[in-house]
């Protein structure tokens, strides 16, 4: 019998509600369903976001009665917020979260590296926006409760999920016992310590890092903007390194390196962390200044993925799938994109618009993103935490040399987590005019946004379906490309063709944007009008032409939708 | 293989006289950091990873 915890966990700023458990006896018996989601943190709801956005419904699991423990994720990129804006949730994280893009890199006192991250006018959102995953998790939430096609089961408890002919079979404990759940797709998005991943034995490929980081939550007023900050070999941490962020309500992350051999249940008894806490403040100048403990936890460095995430009907998606370091904003950040990959890419092959191959390509994908971020990440890794002498001694000898010698500095710049291009998939069109382009976002590639308007970007108008951005100044769009497009809808393929730059709705475009200033058409590098770009319902670029006919129009379709 | 040589000895007895005096002054707890920050500012002054990499199997040799 699964008995969740039924008193709402201690925040000094989060009010948790506690829902009532789904009860299987209260519920007519459970028929086959398209998509079980197993876990419904970032990972799991996206995935249902993505899949109800495409008309196919799913039951989403939550063995728990309230949402995430503690913080946990507080750190949210822009491509993270292109992709929650497509399911209404970003504009409640703007407007409850705090937006930030400088970073900050000290050493024996010395800032020895200011990171920027760029943000211009074309951007909606900042490169970073810090907020309590709470409230990520309550808003997704909102958006997933009011969705009819998703059925969301607190207190449901998955315990084993086994692969028959074709289908999975999920054995799901609830406080009053278990019932079982047959469903064509089971995707595993039960998190870092996924269970269904480790009752399948399935390993995972990389690195594990020896060194273990605490993470606090303390509440306190420091006069310091939104930014990170990062501290390495301090006197009262020797050879270890500490990272400030700010979060909302007053809380600050503080988040510190154990020398090695240190057990994680010492580090987190109440006196060593007063003690470490009350040293990083005395070091940053704020000694003294009283503070609250709201959450704390212990991680380790991990650059682990599966080498595929389709295991027959089982998916694995976000850190079920893999195990990110944090440094770079790892985690969510992937996630998000993971589960709108497999959402849209699942759905298609349900709904029958493409093949299986459909759902190798998203595996294909999204391993060669993971990899991609071992490999960045593994970098950073390897400087904040050396895993042996030589990388010690090198680290120690950039930290020496920074104080000095600028061109040592930008190591300490971790690559902050960015969204994959699918450069070799797939899903791109061989026969378009990709290699032609000078400018704009190539094959794989997520689209620039634009601003158009007063409040109004090019986002705004994107996601859900392909679409077809034709650039052009006449009345209509060609009767060729309107067939194939037709066409394409006929076949259940959803696929919204906007026109840009025509200062009078276009004739055959579901959206006509003027651009008067024909910025956009500059920012997609369109030298003439007639190009084009074609957007995967995860907006990536599959296709892109100077010159769009309707011949290849179709066969940049047939390759996005491989049968 | 041999690295080609490119300093005269007046110079590489000079730069062997320095290199010895910098690592004492350094001191036994210090001369690993020392040389490694040697070694990342040649690297910066070699401008080429290729030739750097060349430079670390000849010292590889006969350890």
């Amino acid at each position: 019998m699964h008995t969740p915890a039924t008193e709402a966990r201690y925040s000094i700023y989060y009010n948790y509600q506690v829902y009532k458990p789904w009860l299987p006896s209260a519920h007519p018996p459970q028929g086959r369903k398209k998509v079980v989601i197993v876990g419904a943190g970032p990972a799991g709801m996206v995935a249902a976001m993505e899949l109800a956005r495409h008309g196919v419904a799913c039951v989403i699991l939550n063995s728990e009665l309230q949402v995430s423990q503690g913080s946990r994720a507080i750190v949210f990129t822009r491509r993270s917020m292109e992709i929650l804006q497509q399911y209404r949730v970003a504009e409640r994280i703007t407007e409850n979260g705090l937006p930030w893009r400088f970073g900050n890199s000290f050493y024996r006192g010395q800032r020895v590296f200011r990171m920027e991250a760029p943000h211009d006018q074309d951007d909606r959102f900042f490169p970073m926006i810090n907020l309590q995953q709470q409230y990520l998790e309550e808003y997704m939430l909102d958006a997933l409760m009011a969705n009819p096609l998703i059925d969301f089961r607190w207190g449901n408890k998955a315990i084993g999920v086994e692969q028959l002919d074709g289908f999975a079979r999920v054995e799901v404990d609830t406080p009053e016992g278990c019932y079982t759940l047959d469903a064509d797709w089971v995707v595993a998005a039960d998190g870092g310590r996924s269970g269904i991943r480790t009752a399948r034995n399935l390993q995972m490929e990389g690195a594990s890092y020896e060194g273990f980081f605490v993470i606090a939550d303390i509440k306190i007023d420091l006069p310091l903007p939104t930014e990170r900050l990062a501290f390495f070999d301090p006197d009262w941490n020797p050879g270890n390194t500490i990272l400030m962020h700010r979060e909302p309500h007053g809380i600050w992350r503080v988040d510190y390196q154990l020398p090695a051999g240190e057990a994680p249940e010492d580090a987190l008894r109440p006196e060593s962390l007063k003690a470490r806490i009350d040293a990083q403040l005395a070091m940053i100048g704020h000694a003294g200044t009283p503070w609250e403990m709201d959450w704390c936890s212990v991680y380790s460095a991990r650059t682990l993925t599966l080498p595929d995430y389709v295991h027959g009907n089982i998916i694995f998606t976000g850190d079920a799938a893999h195990l990110l370091p944090i440094f770079g904003v790892r985690g969510a950040n992937t996630a998000f994109q993971d589960a709108q990959s497999l959402g849209w890419q699942l759905a298609f092959v349900i709904k029958g618009l493409a093949g299986h191959r459909l759902l190798a390509n998203h595996s294909t994908e999204r391993v060669g993103a993971a990899r991609e971020i071992i490999d960045e990440a593994g970098k950073s890794t390897r400087f904040m935490t050396p895993p042996t002498h030589g990388f010690q001694l090198l680290r120690d000898a950039v930290l020496s040399l920074s104080l000095t010698q600028a061109f040592v500095r930008p190591l300490y710049h971790w690559r902050t987590s960015r969204p994959h291009e699918y450069t070799h998939s797939i899903l791109n069109s061989q026969g378009d005019d990709n290699a032609l382009f000078k400018a704009g976002p190539a094959h794989g590639a997520p689209p620039h946004n634009v601003r158009l308007g007063a409040d109004d970007f090019l986002l705004d108008h994107l996601g859900g379906g392909f679409d077809l951005l034709y650039f052009t100044e006449a009345a209509a769009v060609p009767e060729p490309l309107q067939k194939v497009v037709a066409e394409a809808r006929a076949k259940g393929v959803p696929l919204n063709l906007i026109a840009i730059g025509a200062a009078q709705p276009v004739n055959g475009a579901d959206r006509t944007l003027p651009d008067t200033d024909g910025h956009c058409r500059q920012r997609y590098g369109v030298p003439a009008s007639g190009g084009a770009y074609l957007l995967r319902p995860d907006q990536h670029v599959c296709a892109r032409w100077l010159t769009l006919d309707a011949t290849r129009l179709q066969a940049a379709l047939n390759a996005a939708l491989p049968q | 293989m041999t690295t080609p040589t490119l300093i005269s000895i007046a110079d590489l007895e000079t730069v062997y006289d320095r290199l010895a005096t910098a690592i004492d002054q350094a001191g036994p707890q210090k001369t690993e950091l020392f040389l490694v920050k040697l070694a990342l500012l040649n690297a910066n002054a070699l401008g080429n990873a290729d030739l750097f990499q060349q430079n670390v199997q000849a010292a590889l040799q006969d350890l």
